[in-house]
């Protein structure tokens, strides 16, 4: 296809011309941007969590006289064990996604400063709690029942055992490249030889870099673990979540029992992001509509004004093909002309928005894929029009309009 | 001459109606999707306080060790430790003074049978109500005096008052807080301010409803009620969070005077410099925000809010450029009549005034729907779990604004079009025809 007719043409239309350039750079800067905003969201919702999700139910006990956890403790999960269908069942301070933090910090040797720390979540948790939440053991061991046993806390924050479980991302950040088997946490006055590391499990409150920045306690029965883990056969959680609610209110009259499955335990910790996420897709696709009809508005308005001239080609001897392929070949040019700005116009939002939101680098498959994208809108919207100007009979070149 | 004008438009209009259409729904979409975030976003920014914000300032003062500290670089801690706190308010330097913390206040039932719950609670000293304007129904607050003896005590909401009292008077009853027994001493009338300043690093939410109890906050550390939020800098007993390396409470000031608060920032700065030489402090950094000021430095209101609004913007700014397009095809088409018109004497700036009057016509056109379109986004985001969703309403600033805001774009949207038509020769379009 000869273009520089085409482009003759365009210059004698500058002012449409340059709207549809303008008009498509706008929608491929928006689009490259929310595309990368949706798949961010997308990754962090699905961030891997290794417990059995789908298998939990979590009974949360607050305002129990903290003074009488020592016996209410081992009543409860007794009485938990007692429900039918129950596999395992253990007490922790918090689970993941919870947004109940119990945050520390601590360092690899015995003088590591404040701010050389490394911030984690603390989970404490009751004899069985490995079993419990279903941790997928990489190296060493699971605490042993003495373990559990002769752990204390009092009103101190952390426990006075010796012994903790890293996930692979603290051994990974704590000790890179090294077995973290065998090495210590420290925080004056304390130290803990990490005796296992398991999966990645999420914090209780999750944020960009280090989601899976967890070790795990083991603890006597005590105040601080007011969370029931209930485990059992997916098909039978809601059921045991219901029954053990009650039964544990039953017992407890004081305090308040909720339950509530994992699953819905994530689903509302990523509610909002979700919701964000769908209100970027509405967004984009409303916006792609509004250009396609732009640019279906501009083109008819250009076939009818040239209804003439197609009529004189006609004549002429081109073929429906020929005409069909002009006003898609020009199409093309117009939208490459606005891809190319627009994809300038795409990094220097990105840039903008990583110098004033937590956004990272797009990256650089963003805004070929935005273009490819709206090349095809492009010639789906300029389709209608061409076929019209496609269809124009010869004869128009003898009529004077 | 306008009467004329639009009379033309509408004929216009009316001749081409998908184009017509197309351009108002256009236009209709980015209005809406834009006044339905500016309403989120003005909602969210919005002052908590309009009457009292400029005279309310958050001090801050930093006990952390020198560990980690960079002079100049280092900003004070957001919370203080509660011998700090304590200091400042018994120096009674500004009008009003008051500390605070939120706790999770579980509220026995009345009655047998029903369970007990938890409400948000606010752990304060006497000036809170008188500080921060919140209104009585019933009773009033406490005195310093009820602080010091820890009065068994407490304020409750009035959404806390129906609930268990079904509206009426509660003052002089008894409701079980955390198994202490408390007398109530007041009722608030609806109190929430938005956002919700005074839990701005306490560990509460932002927005949404009011507190449902205020209790004095040495009665409540004596039921063992905890913060919802506490740092410490070294191992401690969190038990005696009064005595522990703990930092855990807000500290707010009223002062009505440059002069005041100038000489209240010094009296932080002494007092800093004093525990330093008492060997207390390391870091000599003091704070003292505006309301507004502390807002923004919390980054109150949500980064996604701010994206959404930018790309509700972007979204209207395409629709713009859609409707110039738009507008350019119809009035081009028409170069005829222009040409006519011209011909017989109509000015350039008679025909710029024309088409600016078609264009102000879509606009308005326009605007209709976008408040559909506005208010059906926001009901979509009652519907939403985000903590401010209830609030989201349109009220009569963005009524008007909507009105306004599509007057503005489809008049923009106008002046290349019409500028163009304006510039049409009469002379060849009469002979082309």
């Amino acid at each position: 296809m000869e273009i520089r007719p085409i482009l003759a043409s365009l210059r004698k239309h500058r002012i449409p011309a340059i709207l549809i350039v303008l008009e498509i750079a706008l929608a491929c800067a928006v689009l490259c941007n929310a595309v990368f905003m949706i798949g961010q969201r997308v990754v962090d919702i699905h961030r891997t969590n290794a417990i059995d999700e789908r298998g939990i139910g979590v009974i949360t006990v607050d305002g129990a006289d903290p003074k009488m956890a020592s016996s209410e403790i081992p009543r409860n999960l007794a009485r938990l064990r007692g429900i039918a269908g129950v596999q395992a069942v253990a007490v922790t301070n918090t689970v993941p996604l919870s947004n109940n933090n119990w945050g520390w910090a601590f360092g690899t040797n015995p003088d590591t400063r404040f701010n050389d720390a490394v911030n984690v979540s603390a989970y404490f948790l009751g004899e069985g709690g490995d079993k419990a939440l279903g941790l997928q053991l990489l190296q060493g061991r699971f605490f042993s029942s003495d373990e559990y046993a002769d752990s204390k806390r009092g009103s101190m924050p952390l426990v006075d055992t010796h012994v903790v479980i890293v996930t692979q991302s603290v051994a990974e950040r704590m000790w890179p490249g090294q077995p973290a088997l065998g090495k210590v946490l420290y925080s004056k006055p304390l130290a803990y030889r990490v005796v296992g590391v398991v999966v990645d499990v999420l914090r209780p409150f999750v944020n960009s870099q280090r989601a899976w920045h967890s070790v795990f306690f083991p603890l006597s029965p005590d105040s601080a673990l007011s969370y029931y883990v209930v485990r059992s056969a997916p098909q039978d959680r809601d059921r045991i979540v219901l029954q053990a609610q009650q039964a544990l209110s039953e017992l407890d009259p004081i305090a308040v029992v909720k339950g509530h499955s994992f699953t819905d335990i994530r689903d509302k910790y990523f509610a909002d992001m979700s919701s964000m996420a769908w209100m970027l897709v509405l967004v984009c696709i409303v916006m792609l509509a509004v250009t396609a009809f732009g640019i279906v508005g501009l083109t008819s308005f250009w076939v009818q004004q040239r209804r003439r001239q197609i009529g004189i080609r006609r004549a002429v001897g081109a073929t429906r093909g020929h005409i069909m392929q002009y006003f898609q070949t020009e199409n093309f040019l117009l939208s490459s002309a606005g891809i190319v700005l627009g994809m300038v116009l795409a990094f220097a939002i990105n840039l903008y928005l990583m110098h004033h939101y937590e956004m990272t680098r797009m990256p650089w498959f963003y805004p070929p894929g935005g273009a490819i994208a709206l090349w095809a809108l492009g010639q789906l919207a300029v389709l209608g029009p061409a076929r019209r100007a496609a269809a124009v009979p010869p004869v128009v070149a003898t009529r004077s309009v | 001459m306008f009467d004329y004008y639009l009379n033309l438009a509408l004929r216009s209009l009316r001749r081409n109606k998908v184009l017509t259409a197309l351009m108002i729904i256009t236009l209709a979409l980015g209005i809406g999707a834009s006044i339905t975030t500016l309403t989120v976003l003005r909602l969210l920014s919005g002052d908590p306080l309009p009457q009292k914000s400029a005279q309310l300032f958050y001090a801050q003062v930093d006990p952390y060790t020198r560990d980690g500290y960079v002079p100049g670089k280092t900003k004070p801690q957001r919370l203080m430790a509660y011998p700090d706190a304590m200091n400042l308010l018994h120096a009674h330097q500004a009008r009003r003074q008051a500390a605070m913390a939120l706790t999770d206040a579980k509220i026995a039932p009345l009655h047998a049978g029903e369970h007990p719950f938890f409400s948000d609670g606010v752990m304060t000293t006497a000036d809170f109500f008188t500080m921060f304007d919140a209104p009585f129904r019933y009773g009033g607050g406490w005195t310093a005096d009820d602080d010091e003896s820890r009065a068994q005590v407490v304020v409750i909401s009035d959404f806390l008052n129906d609930r268990l009292f079904g509206g009426a008077s509660s003052v002089g009853r008894t409701i079980r807080v955390n198994d202490h027994d408390l007398r109530i001493i007041g009722v608030l009338k609806p109190w929430a301010p938005q956002p919700r300043f005074y839990a701005q690093g306490l560990g509460g939410r932002s927005y949404g409803d009011g507190d449902a109890v205020f209790l004095p906050l040495q009665t409540a550390r004596a039921a063992s009620m905890d913060p919802q939020n506490d740092d410490c800098w070294a191992v401690a007993d969190t038990s005696k969070l009064e005595t522990a390396p703990c930092i855990w409470l807000g500290f707010w000031a009223e002062l009505s005077s440059d002069g005041e608060v100038a000489a209240y920032r010094q009296f932080l700065s002494n007092y800093v410099q004093q525990q330093i030489a008492l060997g207390r402090f390391y870091r000599p950094e003091v704070a003292l925000s505006d309301l507004p000021q502390w807002l923004r430095d919390e980054k109150v209101v949500p980064d996604d809010v701010r994206l959404q609004a930018g790309l509700a913007f972007g979204f209207l700014l395409i629709c713009v450029v859609n409707t110039v397009g738009l507008l350019l095809a119809k009035c081009l088409r028409r170069s005829q009549e222009i040409g006519v018109r011209r011909a017989l004497g109509a000015t350039r700036r008679a025909i710029f005034a024309q088409f600016m009057v078609e264009a102000g016509i879509v606009g308005m056109a326009g605007g209709l729907p976008g408040l559909v379109f506005a208010e059906l986004g926001l009901w979509c985001i009652r519907h939403q779990p985000a903590e401010y969703a209830g609030l989201a309403h349109l009220d009569v600033h963005m009524f008007f604004l909507t009105f306004l805001v599509a007057l503005v774009a489809s008049m923009i949207a106008g002046l290349l079009p019409a500028w163009r038509a304006s510039l049409l020769a009469p002379g060849s379009q009469l002979k082309a025809a």
